[in-house]
């Protein structure tokens, strides 16, 4: 099941190479290095401060790395802008969330899809007829993710009056509505109960084989990640500990060091 | 998964048998009709309060796409209102251009200034581009005296110009055009200003106000929509300061001073932020309440004025709209009971 990477020549959809980034004496990542398939579920592991949300940052271009590269679908990521990065086809959500608080669940998912419409001020403000339609689509594209996602109830309120997890689901419709091909998330099951685990598991499945999308995972939640991941890279104090499938990675003695007394 | 039953009575709820959208529109459409009525049913003196405070509301609503909307904090939209009012005054003065051409001029010009101040401001977060802009506010009316513009600006006595006339075979009275002249700039202004915040842009200039990191992450280019914003905002307070200037027929340095530029900010809080309708009620409140303070004391208006702008905030802290909708929130309830 792993991804259609039959021509070992081809070109992964990431590849970080030799990435290291450091905050004034912290080491948050130490010469990493890994590729990422297209069509793959790949985990992403490591105990708390492990920087794996560093590396979240320097692919979103939030955090600068201080040497490597990365290329997505062959072209280097390290030269684009912030914003460049969604309409790329990168998109994200955020370990302690980010959305838009004030605004309703509609507007929040509808922000996702900002990259993939083009109307401006000037045709806005005169409401040229494609902007009507840019809306639409806008518009029907959230409503489907909403439901995907069980957020009809709630469309229109503020996000900021729901409990997190609801606000987390919004978060990953928001993610989705920008169409991406890599999806990177942060740490998705935090704070859901057992049922709810089940649910996202499914959930993640689906997104990589009806829409077709490739997911970076970050999680603790281990049963969900050695379940859903295609494969797994395990990352300790910035190093990388582990590359594999999630049954070598699992066997793998660093791995097992790093997590001593922890779940696996 | 747990699914949440918050969803809104009032959106949904019918007030004797027409939707809340419905209503709406019915009361726009008799505001509109009240406001073409209105130049025929008042006084002279009354019609010039009238027509300031829809030049206000103009004014306001570009501080408030600004602030309201966007998040950028000024204490220096003054001095656009300066920028438009002068533009439209040394145009006048100066050319022989006529009256209602002056008024887009003013309105580019002030968007390449909002523009062109946006633009370094983009580095600058809340307390210190709130500083920047008073910068702006402080340094306007002492521009204005400057004595090498003299020759322009008219230095300290500033500039007298004569208001326009009827166009021929209109049976109205100059103030009266003047206040349909007016009307004819602030309808469309709004309707392009609705246009904007309702769709793609609008939600990006919220998006960056709640959360500018999230809002580049999902591809919104923060340089460009903030610096388009400020340019857009100066726009909208310019060309309410160019019919200001028409409406006063005079401009002076010391009636844009810092002072000009917090009472902008007290509408717009007054009236609500990030709201298109507050903005008259902010409007009314900066045109009439110095009055009313002065008629109470004209030993200490500026107290009573702060004492009545302490209460409303109390009051209202969400302003006169986040009051109204408070009100229509409970009133869904009641009805879809
Ligand atoms: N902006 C920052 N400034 C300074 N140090 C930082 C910053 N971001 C991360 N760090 C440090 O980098 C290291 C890696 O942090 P990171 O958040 O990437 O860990 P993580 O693997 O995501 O951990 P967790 O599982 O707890 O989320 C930590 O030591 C952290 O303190
Ligand atoms: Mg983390």
């Amino acid at each position: 099941m792993s991804g259609p990477a039959a021509n070992g020549a081809a070109k992964p959809l990431l590849g970080v190479d030799g990435l290291s980034v450091h905050f004034g004496g912290i080491v948050a990542l130490d010469n990493v290095s890994f590729r990422v398939e297209a069509g793959q579920i790949c985990g992403l592991i490591g105990p708390n401060g492990a920087g794996k949300t560093t590396l979240f940052n320097v692919l979103s271009r939030l955090y600068q790395a201080d040497s490597g590269t990365i290329e997505f679908e062959g072209k280097p990521l390290l030269r684009q802008a912030r914003h460049a990065i969604a309409p790329l086809g990168i998109g994200r959500t955020f370990q302690n969330l980010a959305l838009f608080r004030s605004m309703t669940v509609r507007d929040n998912v509808m922000i996702g899809g900002h990259c993939r419409a083009r109307g401006g001020f000037a045709a806005n403000a005169l409401r040229l007829p494609f902007v009507g339609r840019e809306e639409r689509t806008l518009g029907e594209r959230a409503l489907r993710l909403i439901e995907t996602l069980e957020l009809g109830a709630v469309a229109d309120t503020p996000v900021a009056a729901l409990p997190f997890g609801t606000q987390k689901r919004v978060e990953l419709a928001r993610a989705l509505a920008s169409e991406p091909k890599l999806l990177l998330l942060d740490e998705p099951a935090g704070g859901l109960n057992h049922e709810e685990v089940e649910h996202l598991r499914d959930l993640i499945g689906s997104i990589r084989d009806r829409l077709g999308v490739t997911v970076l995972l970050v999680e603790h939640h281990m049963s969900l990640v050695m379940n859903v991941s295609d494969k797994v890279v395990a990352l300790d104090f910035g190093r990388k500990i582990a590359d594999g499938t999630p049954q070598e990675v699992q066997r793998n003695p660093e791995v097992i060091k790093a997590y001593l007394g922890g779940e696996l | 998964m747990a699914t949440l039953d918050t969803s809104r009575p009032a959106a949904a709820a019918l007030f004797a048998g027409l939707s809340l959208r419905a209503w709406k529109v019915i009361g726009l459409a008799a505001v509109l009709a009240a406001a073409c009525v209105l130049p025929f049913t008042i006084s002279s003196y009354q019609l010039l309060l009238a027509n300031q405070v829809i030049v206000y509301a103009v004014a306001l609503l570009g501080l408030n796409i600004l602030t309201g909307y966007n998040g950028q904090f000024s204490l220096g939209h003054g001095a656009f209102y300066a920028i438009g009012a002068y533009c439209t005054a040394i145009l006048l003065d100066k050319t022989g251009i006529p009256y209602w051409a002056t008024i887009p001029l003013a309105g580019a010009l002030c968007f390449v200034a909002g523009f062109l101040f946006g633009l370094p401001a983009l580095r600058l977060e809340g307390h210190y581009l709130a500083l920047a802009t008073f910068a702006l506010a402080v340094a306007t009316p002492q521009l204005l005296k400057y004595k090498d513009f003299d020759f322009l600006t008219g230095g300290v006595q500033g500039i007298v110009i004569s208001g326009p006339d009827t166009p021929g075979g209109l049976p109205l009275r100059s103030d009266q055009w003047l206040y349909f002249f007016c009307l004819l700039w602030t309808v469309p202004l709004f309707v392009l200003a609705w246009n904007l915040l309702r769709g793609r842009t609008g939600r990006a200039l919220m998006a960056i106000r709640d959360h500018p990191l999230a809002a580049s992450s999902m591809g919104i280019d923060l340089a460009r929509y903030k610096s388009l914003t400020f340019g857009v905002s100066a726009m909208y307070t310019g060309i309410a300061g160019a019919l200001g200037a028409l409406l006063a027929q005079f401009v002076s340095p010391d009636s844009f001073d810092l002072f000009l530029s917090i009472r902008f900010l007290v509408g717009i809080v007054f009236g609500g932020l990030a709201s298109m309708a507050g903005v008259f009620f902010g409007a009314i409140f900066i045109e009439f309440v110095p009055n009313l303070a002065d008629l109470v004391s004209k030993a200490a208006p500026q107290a009573i004025y702060g004492i009545v702008l302490i209460v409303c905030m109390y009051l209202m802290p969400t302003g006169v709209m986040g009051l109204l909708r408070a009100l229509g929130h409970k009133l869904g309830r009641l009805v879809a009971r």
